[in-house]
């Protein structure tokens, strides 16, 4: 049966609609700001005469960006933490959530208990920054991709998405003559891809955008992420980066233009990747939210 | 044994670091190490607790957590049930992927950008205000601004992404509810309010415990990144207070002391929420 649509609920549809165009706006704007500076010409930038297009398109911010070392030096540490940090998070978690799914594991009950009192209550920074010095794992690249190897939030997402497992899948393998681990490896992983994507992604992310750990763990530039080169760049607005030291006085007034339309470009250029991907993969976060939920 | 890598993990980074906490009651020397040094009860925490600080940390804590809980828990309900009134599928999906964009931008980037929007010399907010006759304002600075910055820039950026599990609730609300409301000549407020609501309810409560057992873990990474001299009056919480005592000023058992206080309130606040919630409506966490 269809029901006509009254005047009342016509009203408030248009209402809900424009609150949803205006919410879209404000959110959206922001971020086409900020590319339409990073294209456009320095001068105009730093006048703030940018206000929606780009003027005076050019991509000379993107060059200095690209041409500068430490930027890619902290681009390429980054690529290398995001790849290897994210393996040894899915080698660590995801194993774990099968094990805490599945029933008859010796011990199990107080193994889950010791494992969930972690995240309510730890030790606190000071005593981990000490254990971290402790195991001379500080201004080490180890510190970076060992600390939240193990994320207990996320491996609660793996139980529930493994308790959803049927359990005949494995028990068949092992009556075969298969192992627990070869039965997990070549049996449950191949149909677990919807949460292998989302852990990926969920890893992934987080090792991009965090600061904070390197911040407190490295001193040296040479193995700090990019994060902590744009928190310089963008938040404590330091003339660190090379190109910036070189510049004569003649340059001087020329530069600080630059340096205002490089802030623009080098978010786009730290956030591309992610914003780039994260449309494609929707499907598989959405999801993994909701496995989540369950757990609840 | 695939539990075995976690097992370890959370032996050496999660139990080891409570062998630590005892410099909390200790006055730790490096060269005495954590069982040489010298046992003094509970002094750091009552110099925490009579120093000109600790209000001023404690209350900024539970203020800034305080106004984010009020404004970015129901916002993204309110959004989810806006969202889920979109007749057109396409749009839809086209509002919610382009709503929580933000959630991927990095706290640096997030803070970077708030810098450069609200610039005094060439934000475009500024240069907006200065087009409608008013004074640039330097939004980054003011202490009395401050709180509003971090709560709405928290909005903006978690909004979108906060919805999806309301979102994902209210796609199994039954449709025959809707359709025999209508019969009966609900109109669309009343559909939302009576039906959509208590459809949710469940899991609106469930996120309420959770954000309020996490009430004093505030996002300590943004607030330290937009920290600065003038606005340190508000800005000032437990954990950046932590990390600047502990590790960058090396005063080890007076942040440990501080931290230890901060993890007891909160898993005092975890148990209760979780309590209080269980008696209301029989949804717990355990």
């Amino acid at each position: 049966m269809r029901l006509r649509e009254t005047k009342g609920d016509a009203v408030s549809y248009g209402v809900i609609n424009a609150l949803v165009v205006f919410l879209l706006a404000m959110v959206l704007y922001p971020i086409i700001y900020v590319i339409s500076c990073s294209v456009s010409s320095p001068d105009l930038v730093a006048s703030g005469k940018i206000l929606f297009f780009p003027r005076g398109v050019n991509l000379m911010g993107y060059r200095r960006v690209f041409q500068d070392p430490a930027i890619m030096s902290g681009y390429a540490n980054t690529l290398f933490y995001t790849v290897a940090g994210t393996a040894i998070n899915l080698a660590v978690t995801v194993p774990a959530g099968y094990a805490m799914a599945r029933k008859g594991l010796p011990g199990g009950r107080v193994i889950t208990l010791l494992f969930l009192f972690t995240m309510y209550f730890s030790g606190g920074m000071v005593p981990l920054f000490m254990l971290i010095k402790n195991l001379r794992l500080y201004n080490t690249r180890w510190a970076l991709l060992l600390l939240g190897a193990f994320s207990m939030y996320n491996c609660i997402i793996c139980r529930s998405f493994f308790a959803s497992v049927p359990r005949e899948l494995t028990e068949a393998a092992e009556i075969d003559g298969c192992n627990p681990i070869r039965a997990f490896v070549q049996v449950v992983l191949p149909v677990s891809q919807a949460l292998l994507g989302v852990m990926t992604l969920y890893f992934a992310v987080g090792h991009w955008n965090s600061y904070f750990n390197a911040m407190m763990y490295t001193s040296d530039q040479a193995i700090q992420p990019l994060q902590l080169v744009l928190r310089k760049i963008l938040v404590l607005e330091q003339e660190q980066t090379a190109m910036m030291q070189a510049a004569s006085d003649e340059y001087l007034a020329e530069q600080s233009k630059l340096r205002e339309l490089i802030k623009y470009s080098v978010i786009v250029v730290s956030s591309l990747p992610v914003m780039v991907l994260y449309p494609f993969l929707q499907r598989y976060f959405v999801k993994g939210v909701m496995i989540g939920s369950v757990k609840g | 044994m695939l539990l075995l890598p976690a097992f370890v993990y959370i032996c050496l980074f999660s139990y080891a670091p409570l062998y630590g906490l005892q410099i909390a009651f200790k006055d730790f020397y490096g060269s005495l190490g954590i069982l040489g040094s010298p046992w003094v009860g509970f002094k750091h925490f009552s110099d925490f607790f009579s120093g000109f600080y600790f209000w001023r940390t404690f209350g900024n804590t539970i203020i800034l957590s305080a106004y984010s809980l009020a404004i970015n828990f129901p916002v993204p309900i309110i959004l989810a049930l806006m969202l889920n009134e979109l007749k057109s599928a396409r749009y839809k999906k086209f509002a919610q992927t382009a709503l929580y964009a933000p959630h991927f931008i990095s706290v640096v980037v997030m803070v970077g950008i708030l810098h450069t929007m609200f610039s005094p010399s060439i934000g475009v907010v500024n240069t907006a205000l200065e087009a409608l006759g008013r004074e640039r304002v330097y939004f980054m600075a003011l202490p009395r601004l401050f709180r509003a910055m971090y709560v709405l820039s928290g909005t903006w950026q978690e909004m979108g992404w906060a919805a999806v599990i309301y979102i994902a609730a209210l796609a199994g609300v039954d449709p025959a509810l809707h359709e025999s409301a209508r019969i009966d000549g609900a109109s669309r407020l009343q559909r939302i309010i009576h039906i959509n609501l208590p459809c949710i309810s469940t899991t609106i409560i469930l996120l309420l415990i959770l954000s309020i057992g996490g009430l004093i873990n505030v996002g300590y990474e943004k607030i330290y990144l937009m920290q600065n001299e003038v606005n340190l009056e508000v800005s000032e919480v437990i954990s950046t207070l932590v990390y600047k005592r502990g590790i960058i000023n090396n005063r080890v058992s007076f942040s440990t002391a501080v931290g230890l206080f901060n993890n007891v309130v909160n898993l005092a606040l975890l148990v209760s929420a979780n309590f209080i919630a269980g008696r209301l409506s029989r949804e717990s966490l355990f």
